[in-house]
Parts: C-alpha cells; structure tokens; sequence
C-alpha cells in the first residue's frame, strides 16, 4: 500500500499541512505536495478510470505525462475538468473529485464495458456506422453518448481573470531542469535577452532526483548556483509554472504562466513570445512497456516511482518489482533500497545486465533476473504480484512474484513538441530507441534559418555530461547566431554513472499470445491496447496517422506522451516495416492543455468585442434606446417611450416623422475626405456616375462597385471646393471604402495627386427629417436654410445655434431633410439644441428601423439588403448612376460581361401582398408560377426588405426578381415553411411620393 | 505567424498588425480589354510551392501597402518593397537566385 | 514612488497632415507653420504644448493647444505651396488617454504585439499598433509616462480595457534596467 515515509521528500515540507478533499473525504498533505504524491501519501493510490472500459487506475507518471489521474477540481464557477493529479499543487482547501465512473470511483457500473472488451476493438466506433443500420440511433448511440466523455463541463461562467502578455527576446528557453539552466547561463552571460520558462514550480527537472554530479558537487548546488547567477543578469528573465505550449512559424512561442487561483491578480497569462531562438530543452519522458496487466494501479513508470520517494517521500507500495530495458530503472531500484523498501527483483529484458548501475543494485543484494520480463499482472484495483516469463517467449510463466507495486522502464525519448510543432524533423536513433530532433532540418525564421536549437535530453543526450554539454553549446550557439559576442567557455562538468545502451522492448514478452496483447495497454487513458494496432494493421490502416484515428491511439488529453513510440513501434512491428518509415503522428501544439480562459485572455463580457459608439450614445441610452448591432457600431433601433412594444415605437417615430419632425444620429455614416489637384478624376474612376462635374456647393449621389462590377456602398458626395470633396458612406461602409481609396491611390493609380482622410469620427451627424425640419433648424439661427439659399441636393457650411455646422439638404426618406454635421465634441450640444427647438413641432428621435421603412417606402434601396455581393446597379434600377460616357470605372469591364447582360438577371421589384396586413418575411423567395403540389419548384427571386409600412397602412416589400421588370401585375407565390403560401402582386418599388414633392421643398 | 518587416515603418511587426492583399504585381484590364485577359485578371491566381510575390498592408500601423517576397513552403522572406513597382528590385531578384538556385523567376 | 494610473486627457488640437514629408522643403514648410521640427520614423517631436508624431511617411499629425488649431491648415497650406498636402481638423476624432506610472509599460504589453522593454520602446518612441482588438497609436513622453489615442467610438471600451489591464502588473517585467 502507498504511503508517505518517515523520513525523505525534497519538495514537502513536513512543518506545513495543506487539508484538502478528494471524493468529499478530507485528507491532509504537506506544502509542496502535489494532489497525486498527498494522495498516494493517504493510501489512495486508484484515482480514475479510464475513458473506454473505464478500468480502474492510477498515476502510471509523476508530470505533465500523466493519461490516468485526471480529476475534476474546484467547485462552482472555479471548477476545472481533467486536470492531473501529478501537476497539481496541493493548496489548502482544495476540492477534488474523481471522474468518468458511476456511481463511485470503487464501485464503477461502466466497467462493464471492459467485460465486453472483445465487442469493442479498435474501430468499433466507425463500425457501429456500418450495421446493423437501425443500430446506431437506437442502440449505440445512446449507449456510446452515455459512456464516453472524462470530467463535467463547468456550468458557471469562469470567476476567475486571465490576460495575455506579448514578449520578445532574443533566446527563449523552455524547460527549467539543469539543460535549461545551462543553456540560459550561456546565452545570458553573452549579453542576449533571455527568456527562462519552466512548467513546474520547481526548478532543475530530473537532476534533482538522479543527481548527477555537477561543476564537482551536487546537482543541488550548482542549480542554486546557476539561479544566482541567472538572477543577477538583468537581460534574463525567468518564470515558473510557465509552460511553453507551442513553436510557430518565424518563432512565436506560447506559453501558459499559472498565477494560482485568487480574487486579485489574473489566474493564467498567456503569453504571446516573438523570439529570435528558442532553446527546448524540454527534457525526455520515460516509455511505459507494453505487458499484459500493465494498468493496474501501482503499475507506475519508474522515475515516478522515484520520483514520489525522493521528492515527496512517498512509498508507491511496500514492495516493488522493477522491470526494465535499461540501465537508468535501475535507478529505482537502488533509490528504494536505500530508502529501506523491498525489491523483489529486478527484471531486465536484456541477456545481460553490466552497467555501473545494476553493478550498484548487485551491491544492494537485489536479485537481478536478465532476460526475464512481465508475463501479466495479478491484481485489479491494486497490483497482487506479477508473473514472470522469458522475455524472447510466448508468455510461460516461469515464476511469479509477490508485490504491491512494479516499475516500469522502457527507455526515454526526447520531448520533441516544440522542435516539431512548426517543421523541425526527427530522425530515428537505433541505439537508444527513440527519436530526436534532426538538428540539420530545423523550423525555419523569417530569414530562412533553423530558429530552434535542441539541448539536453531534448536532443537525445540523455547522460548528464553529454547533455549539459550540448545544452551549452546550445546557448552558446543561439547567441553567436544573433551577433552577440561569445567565449569559447567549457560547459559545466557533469558526471554520473556509466550506461550501457537499452534494448528496444515494443512487446513484452517478444512473442506474446493474443490474449497477453489484448492486456497490454499503450495508450492508458483511451484503452489502446497492443492488439488494437494490429488489429488496425491488419485492417489496412497502414499510415500511422490513419491508425491513430481508427484506434484512437494519442488522441487522450494527454495526446499520446506516453503511448506515441510504444505505439508506432507496434505498428511497425505488425507492418514489417522499419520505425523511421512507419514515422510519428504531427506533433501539435499545445504541449499540455491550456485553459480556455487563458486563450480567451481579457477578451470576456464587457471587453469581448469593442461596439463603436456615436457622440449620442449616452442620451439615446438614458432616452430608451433600444440597441441593435450595425457593422462596428450600435445603434437604436427605436426609441421606447414607458411600456411601448418595438412595433409600437416604431410605427410612431415613422407616423411623427412624416407628419411632423424626427431627428436621427447619423454620426455613424462614414465621412472621407478626398483632396488634390486629381480628386475629381480619382472618384470618377471610383464611382460609376460622374464626380468631376459635381458643382462645388453640391451634392449626388453615388454608387461603388468593385471590380467584378457588384455594388458595395452608395452615399452622397458632396464638393467643398475645387480639390476637395467629402464621401459619404455606408455605416458599415467607412474604413472599407477609405481603406478601398487607399488600396487604389497606392497600388494602381500612384501617380494620381490625391490624398485621403477619413474624417467619420470627427463630427456628429444630425439628421432633421419631416415637413417642420426647416423651422426647426431655423429656430437655431444662423444659416439660411431656406428653399431658394439651400435647394435640394446642396450644402453649406456655417454656424447654427452658435456650432460650427455643415449642412446638407440629402433625404434618405423623402422628405424635406437636413443632415447637419458637427464637431463631434459638440454633438451632443448640438442634439440638445435640437431637441429643445424641436420640441414645441413635437420632436422625437427615430431609430434605424424608422429609418429602413423610410427608405422603403421611397424604394431607396440598401447595402446588405438590396445587395449581396452579387447585385449589379443596372439590378436595382440604378442604371441611370452608372455612366455610359466615362471611359473607364472600377467595374465598367465587368458590367459588360455576359452574365452581367443577360435579360433575364433578378431585378428589383416592389411587392404588395394581398392581405395588406400581411408581412412577407425577408428572405422568402418567389417561385415560377403556382405552388406544385408535389415536385420541384423553380426559384425565381427573393425578398430582399419588407415592412409594414405605418404611412400607407399596408405592407410593402422589396424584391429581387428574375425579369422583375416585366412582371409588372404579376401575382407570384411566396411557399414559407410549413406550408403557408403568401401571394403578392408585383410593382414599382417607389410606393410614396414617386414625384419627390414631399422633400423637394 | 509571420514576422514582417513593413519597408514604411522600418519596424519588423507580427502577422496581426498586417493584411494579405493577394498576389502582386497582377496587371488591372479595364474597359476594352478582351474576355479573356479580363477573366485572367479578375480570377487567375497563382499558387506556388515555392517563392511568392504578395501583397500587403500595415493596416494596424502606417496603413501603407506593400509588396513581399515569401517562400510559401518554408516561409523565408526574401524581402519587402514598395507596392509602387511593376517589378521586383533586381538586388531582391538576385537574392532570392542566391537562396534557390533552381528558381524559375518572377514572372 | 506613484502609483499606476490610467487617465484621460484634457482635449487637445489635433491636425492631420498629409504630403510628401520626405520632399524638398517640406520639413522646412512644416517647421515654419507648425513651430515643430518634423521627427523621424516612428518617432514623435515633443516640443511643450506643441508634438508632431510620424504617422507614416506621408503623414504626420500634429497636437496643439485646442484654441490654435483653426488657423494651422492655412499655413501649412501656404508654407507648402504648390507640394500636394492636405492638413485637416481631426481635434474630435481621437481621445487621448495617459498610463503613468510603474507597470504601465507591462500595461500595454498585455494588448499590443510591441516590444516594450525599456531598452526597445523609448521617449519620443511612436508607434501606431493594435490594443487587443483595437487600432491605437501610443508613444512614451519625456516623462516616462505613455499616451495612447484610438478614436472616439472606442474610447469607452478602451478605457475599459485599460483599466482592467492596471489592475494587476508584475512589477518585476519591464523594469527599468
């Protein structure tokens, strides 16, 4: 049984307990303890179940590798699924729960599903498609849905705070073990801005446990050393619990800083680092080996088994069997008999055994059997023994053995994410087994060289003097490559024991029985199994990426850390061909899981999306402003007096409108200003009517087509002088058209002298709309407004009301209209003003639906919804602002290709239906001729606006309508869902005042 | 992402603070132009593996447009210059003859 | 030592200037009718009430006190003749705001892809860039402390997010060497 020792534990500290809670139990632990090692020190070594047959398990890891101990933590709105016991930090008061079982984590009715293990192999998932076809609704789906899924998703928003923080530095190293540290004191020491990021809270990684020797003392003291040192250089920065999570191109690195659970400061920071190069030394992890029994808990890799002993002083089991391909677990087996525990034996899949480590272990009166391997483990919620066999046999078992506990070792691959993530190779190293970066074919930088550099075990030196060696020349190579100047200094000294190389072990033992492979797990937490890959194999799933997918092997949350080698191997070995042409699945970012918050950063509620607001914004708020979201900005979409429905404010604010006076916040229609000696000619090519003709003091309106020839926003131009005028755009229309200018002045016509500003954010634009806006404005005094100072379609500028004015007599609603900008520091005042000298005609503000039955009723059309990116102006009647005269616009060409000239194009058309009440929705499309019964119904157009329209009391629409011209009278067919058919008769799409009487006045 | 160096700024700026404006150095055909040449500009694209002349606009900085020269597959950049060229510098053309010996050219 | 603050700041004149500002004569043209000696790339002339800041290579945008901006398009028209140019009153189009203090380095380095270590990002520095979602342009005064303009129709939100920024810096980042 697990349990903490006496005596030992780097990490804890004894003089502190941390209480916390697992399944409502509340359990004690030390300070520096994490969940997995205080709950090992409670006993409690089964800590979840996995996700397919939903066996029993517990940590096989001590790190980030972790497939089993996955735990839901907090409660509420602080509540995390699948997070790993092995990286938790114990914190007092801290609740955890166990996972994927029901109803308890001892007691599991799920793992019945392991009963029918030979019901669900690999692929069973993809073969419930197939048949029985009814099956799948009725029965697997079901059953599947109900089973599958780890933690709970979170059903409160998230209490806590994220943020992002961008960086930049010349050398960022990830990993904090002594290959990091190494690397950073080389870099750091030649003058590069070094950026030091370690995952745990501790620094110096696996050194601290194996202990090699170091600059001629103990690991220890040269990492306490290096960390003075790296602090005292003010061009190095590092931090702990950062984990880098990717590499991308050009070396933009993420990375994850966990900043612990608090009221104040932000929980997690993402961090966004542009590094020049980035040094990975991000350590190796050990392989688990493939035997039958391999998942029961106690089954542990064995630098977990050590490291719980030495960091935490904690016993994984009273006695422990090690079984191993190398020299390194004999590491564990020493680090427990010292520790005064038992171990049995130690198997060693390799006919001999004559490193400096077995010599050690020899020395300690361990029995040593070579060549033996784990023919199964006896035990189910907890190891009884294991069974012993030859490891080149079938499976005999030549003894068995009591224990509690087994350590596994399969050899160490080098962590190769990072190197991977954005296009480093690997190559296949046959001694060790395992692959490492090929440092000749590295992830490329903007200038075409290799910006990441392997050090330490992360490029395949797995002993302690190679690797503090490589790591470096590591540093040292990343600032020589940046121009910093380095010395030539020896890296600091390693040394530790001798190794003799591993021996590969992809299935233990060699020739194992199909009944020992269906037990031996690859990849614990989706319940790979060895016989799963070759079932795969054997089913044609011959490329590793497809044989992933088909068995889900490294698709757990821990994305195959463990099982990824093991498995390829499998595959391998099953295809007959060699491991480096079998190749890896694509490592992806992120190394391990990155909390949602942190990628969503500060971008939540309020500061999700900025919403531009107009100079109005705040009295339309407090006077009942009831939103609704246009391009960038928000806008009223009516205005709610007391218990007024929307319906009601609107039919209001159009009737007012009409008969008296309505005022409107246009402030949001873009305002460019176009200037230079070649203004005119630049908008003649820009718009399709003519610009340069425009009269200065005047006013026209224009349309925009992109090359294609489709229509992308209209306004009024007006002309301010000679060289000068003032676009008028779109609400959503005004950084694309002044961007569009831009594109155009920069790119194509750069000889032209022209310059451009978009002015849209320096006034407010007021429009007075209705018969009493004349003697409203006028009330403002200053500027002659009447009929014969200020005709239709002209403007001037001036003071009204003691503001610097702009005054426009335009009329997007017919009416007799004056759209007044102002600065926009002064909107507000201005509005004010009006309202006041509006009130004794009955002012009312009016919002955008106001505004879009206005139009309606006068057949003015409207960007996005007379056009869709597909609409030609010679479309929507509009031919008569497209000029024939001008020798070129932008989309003149296109307007003459065939498709654009063909007499049956959708054309617009008005539409009244024949209950007037009745209100086509937008978007219902009109079919050729009657509703068939039955059949296909060809389509032949679309509604394209529809309003009750307040002014005429009955319905109006607007339609686009394949020869819609000469469907004048027509009564067409409108099938909504359901069933309902609308019947309307087409007409002219003016339904209000086709002379213009009522604005020209 | 990228790292670009805008030719306006001078200031090297990641991918964010920029937008892709296509292939470069495609030539407008406006009115009277035939329906082929006119469908070519409008629709024809290249899409190399391999060394790309493209558009882009330091639309979070100085709003000005320029041109890049990129290696699709590996996404070196050879360089950056003024989108008011119909060519590319020759000194830039000879680089990139330096970087890939095998290149076909520009055009 | 004070604290970090976020503020915003009082109005002031704004006027942008489009020409080409590397042409002959032009720095001298805008020295005459703006009193400011036209800086360099990305940098920004601080010269008391008075800046002009190099928003790209034809355009610069001058600050002044709100009550001299009406008659500065005028001269710069005349000191710059026949050179095509436009200068044009954009005092209301942009809010200013001012992070002072420590942190605030850290401050914006939360929002903008910007290297902000003090040895990078210096006073008279300008740059033109991205707040999280948001176009702004912020530059270091003499000081040490930043403005940062975004236009008027996000100022809300950026001051939001300004604010929350400054709830929390590490004042162990970006310190000054």
């Amino acid at each position: 049984m697990s349990g903490r020792l006496a005596g030992g534990g780097r990490l804890i500290d004894r003089a502190t307990p941390v209480s916390f809670t697992f399944n409502g139990a509340r359990l004690s632990g030390f300070a520096g303890d994490t969940l997995a090692s205080a709950l090992l020190a409670n006993g409690l070594l089964l800590q979840g179940r996995s996700f397919k047959y939903h066996r029993p398990r517990g940590p096989v890891a001590s790190g980030v590798e972790e497939p089993n101990a996955l735990v839901n933590l907090g409660t509420g709105a602080r509540s995390e699924p699948n997070a790993r016991t092995t990286v938790t930090e114990l914190r007092e008061g801290l609740v955890a729960r166990s996972q994927n079982h029901w109803p308890s984590l001892g007691f599991d009715l799920g793992a019945v599903n392991a009963r029918f293990a030979p019901l669900l192999p690999a692929g069973f998932y993809y073969k419930t498609f197939i048949h029985p076809r009814a099956a799948w609704k009725s029965l697997f789906e079901p059953a599947i849905r109900r089973s599958a899924g780890l933690g709970v998703v979170p059903e409160e928003g998230d209490a806590d705070r994220y943020e992002y923080l961008y960086a930049h530095c010349d050398v960022l190293v990830a990993g904090g073990g002594v290959s990091g540290l190494a690397a950073a004191l080389a870099a750091g020491r030649a003058g590069a801005r070094v950026l030091l990021m370690e995952q745990t809270p501790v620094w110096g990684g696996r050194a601290l446990v194996d202990g090699p020797e170091i600059a001629g003392g103990p690991a220890a003291d040269w990492i306490a050393a290096a960390l003075g040192e790296l602090d005292a250089l003010p061009n190095v920065t590092r931090r702990a619990r950062a984990m880098v999570a990717g590499a991308y191109d050009h070396g933009y690195a993420l990375a994850e800083e966990m900043l612990g659970d608090t009221d104040f400061g932000p929980r997690a920071r993402l961090w966004r680092i542009r590094a020049r190069r980035i040094v990975t030394a991000t350590g190796a992890l050990e392989r688990p080996l493939a035997f039958a029994g391999n998942d029961v808990p106690g089954v542990m890799l064995a630098s977990a088994v050590r490291d719980y002993l030495e960091l935490y002083g904690v016993s994984v089991g009273d006695r422990t069997v090690v079984v191993t391909n190398n020299d390194d677990g004999y590491r564990t087996a020493i680090a427990l008999a010292r520790a005064g525990r038992t171990v049995p034996a130690v198997l060693d899949a390799r006919p001999a055994a004559g490193g400096a480590l077995p010599e050690e272990a020899r020395a300690l009166g361990i029995r040593i059997e070579t060549g033996r391997g784990v023919a199964r483990v006896r035990g189910g919620k907890a190891v009884r023994g294991v069974a012993v066999c030859d490891q080149e046999g079938e499976g005999a078992v030549v003894g068995r053995i009591a224990c509690d506990a087994v350590a596994m070792s399969g050899g160490w691959s080098p962590v190769v994410h990072l190197w991977s993530h954005s296009g480093g190779r690997l190559a296949w190293n046959e001694t060790l087994a395992h692959f490492a970066p090929d440092t000749g074919r590295p992830p490329l930088g903007p200038d075409g060289e290799g910006f990441a550099i392997p050090a330490g075990c992360a490029s395949g030196a797995l002993v302690a003097e190679e690797a503090m060696n490589d790591a470096h020349a590591a540093g040292l190579r990343a600032a020589q490559e940046l121009g910093f100047r380095v010395e030539d200094t020896p890296a600091p000294a390693a040394r530790s024991p001798h190794e003799d190389p591993p021996r590969a072990v992809w299935m233990m033992p060699a020739r194992a029985r199909p009944g020992l492979r269906a037990k031996a797990f690859l990849d614990f937490q989706n319940d790979v199994k060895v016989s799963d890959v070759r079932l795969a194999a054997r089913e044609g799933y011959v490329s590793v990426e497809h044989a992933k997918r088909y068995t889900t092997l490294g698709m757990a949350t821990d994305q195959g850390k463990l099982s990824n080698i093991n498995g390829l191997a499998t595959l391998s070995q099953a295809l007959s061909i060699p491991i480096p042409e079998v190749g890896t699945t694509t490592f992806r970012p992120p190394y391990t899981p990155v909390t949602f918050g942190a990628l969503a950063g500060e971008a939540r509620g309020a500061l999700f999306k900025p919403t531009r607001r107009t100079p109005i914004d705040a009295w339309s708020d407090a006077n009942g402003a009831d939103w609704e979201p246009v391009g960038d900005w928000r806008r009223p979409f009516c205005y709610r007096h007391g218990t007024e429905t929307r319906a009601e404010a609107v039919r209001r604010e159009v009737l007012n409108t009409r008969q008296g006076v309505g005022v409107l916040d246009a402030s949001t229609l873009g305002k460019i200003l176009v200037k230079g000696a070649d203004a005119g000619k630049f908008l003649d090519l820009l718009y399709t009517n003519v610009m340069s003709s425009l009269g200065i003091g005047k006013c026209r309106y224009g349309l925009m087509c992109n090359e294609n020839g489709f229509l992308f926003d209209d306004g009024v131009v007006i002309r301010m002088a000679e060289d000068t005028f003032l676009c008028h755009t779109t609400t959503g229309g005004s950084d694309r058209v002044a961007a569009w200018m831009e594109e155009w002045l920069q790119t194509e016509w750069w000889d032209l002298r022209v310059h451009v500003v978009n002015l849209t954010e320096q006034y407010a634009q007021i429009a007075v709309v209705g018969p009493k806006a004349r003697a409203v404005l006028s009330a403002l005094g200053g500027m002659d407004l009447s009929k014969e100072a200020m005709p239709f379609m002209t403007f001037a500028e001036g003071t009204l009301g003691g503001v610097p004015a702009r005054a426009h007599r335009i009329s997007f609603s017919g009416e007799l209209s004056f759209e007044v900008a102002v600065p926009a520091n002064r909107g507000q005042a201005f509005w004010d003003a009006v309202m006041t000298a509006g009130a004794a005609h009955g002012i009312a503000p009016y919002g955008t639906e106001c505004l879009h039955i206005l139009r309606a009723e006068k057949g003015f059309i409207m960007i996005g919804d007379e056009t869709d990116g597909t609409v030609i102006p010679q479309d929507l009647g509009l031919s008569w602002a497209v000029s024939k005269k001008k020798a070129d616009f932008i989309g003149k060409r296109a307007q003459a290709r065939p498709e654009m000239t063909r007499p049956d194009r959708e054309t617009l058309v008005g539409l009244r239906t024949g209950d007037p009440a009745v209100v086509l929705p937008d978007g219902a499309h009109a079919v050729d001729g009657p509703v068939a019964a039955s059949g296909p119904t060809r389509t032949i157009g679309h509604v394209t606006s529809s309003y009750f329209s307040p002014t005429l009391g009955h319905s109006i629409a607007m339609a686009l309508i394949e020869r819609g011209a000469e469907r004048m009278g027509q009564v067409l067919d409108f099938p909504l869902e359901g069933g309902e058919v609308i019947r309307a008769t087409v007409c002219d799409p003016v339904f209000l005042d086709r002379e213009g009487s009522r604005q020209n006045v | 992402m990228l790292l670009l160096t805008c030719p306006y700024c001078g200031v090297e700026a990641e991918e964010t603070e920029f937008a892709p404006g296509g292939q470069a150095h495609t030539r407008r055909e406006s009115a009277g132009a035939d329906d082929a040449d006119f469908a070519a500009y409008l629709f024809e694209r290249k899409n190399p593996r391999g060394v790309h002349f493209e558009r882009w606009r330091h639309a979070y900085g100085c709003g000005k447009w320029f041109h890049v020269a990129r290696d699709t597959a590996t996404l070196e950049i050879f360089g950056a210059y003024s989108a008011q060229t119909a060519a590319p510098p020759e000194a830039l053309i000879a680089k990139i003859r330096r970087r890939r010996p095998g290149w076909e050219g520009w055009s | 030592m004070s604290d970090l603050t976020v503020s915003r700041v009082a109005p002031r004149g704004m006027v942008t200037i489009r020409a080409d500002l590397g042409g002959p004569g032009a720095q001298a043209a805008l020295l005459a009718a703006t009193g400011c000696v036209m800086p360099g790339q990305r940098r920004i002339a601080l010269q008391g009430r008075r800046a002009l800041a190099w928003m790209a290579p034809d355009e610069a945008m001058l600050f002044l006190p709100p009550e001299e901006v009406a008659e500065v398009p005028g001269r710069i028209a005349a000191a710059l003749g026949a050179a095509p140019h436009l200068a044009v009153d954009v005092s209301d189009a942009r809010v200013i705001f001012r992070i002072a203090g420590p942190g605030a380095r850290m401050v914006l380095a939360k929002g903008a892809p910007v290297d902000l270590a003090p040895q990078a990002f210096r006073p008279g520095d300008f740059r033109r860039t991205r707040l999280g979602q948001v176009a702004v342009a912020f530059w270091m005064t003499g000081d040490g402390a930043f403005e940062l303009m975004c236009f008027r129709s996000v100022a809300g939100f950026v001051e939001d997010w300004l604010l929350n920024a400054a709830r929390s810096v590490d004042p162990g980042l970006f310190a000054e060497g």
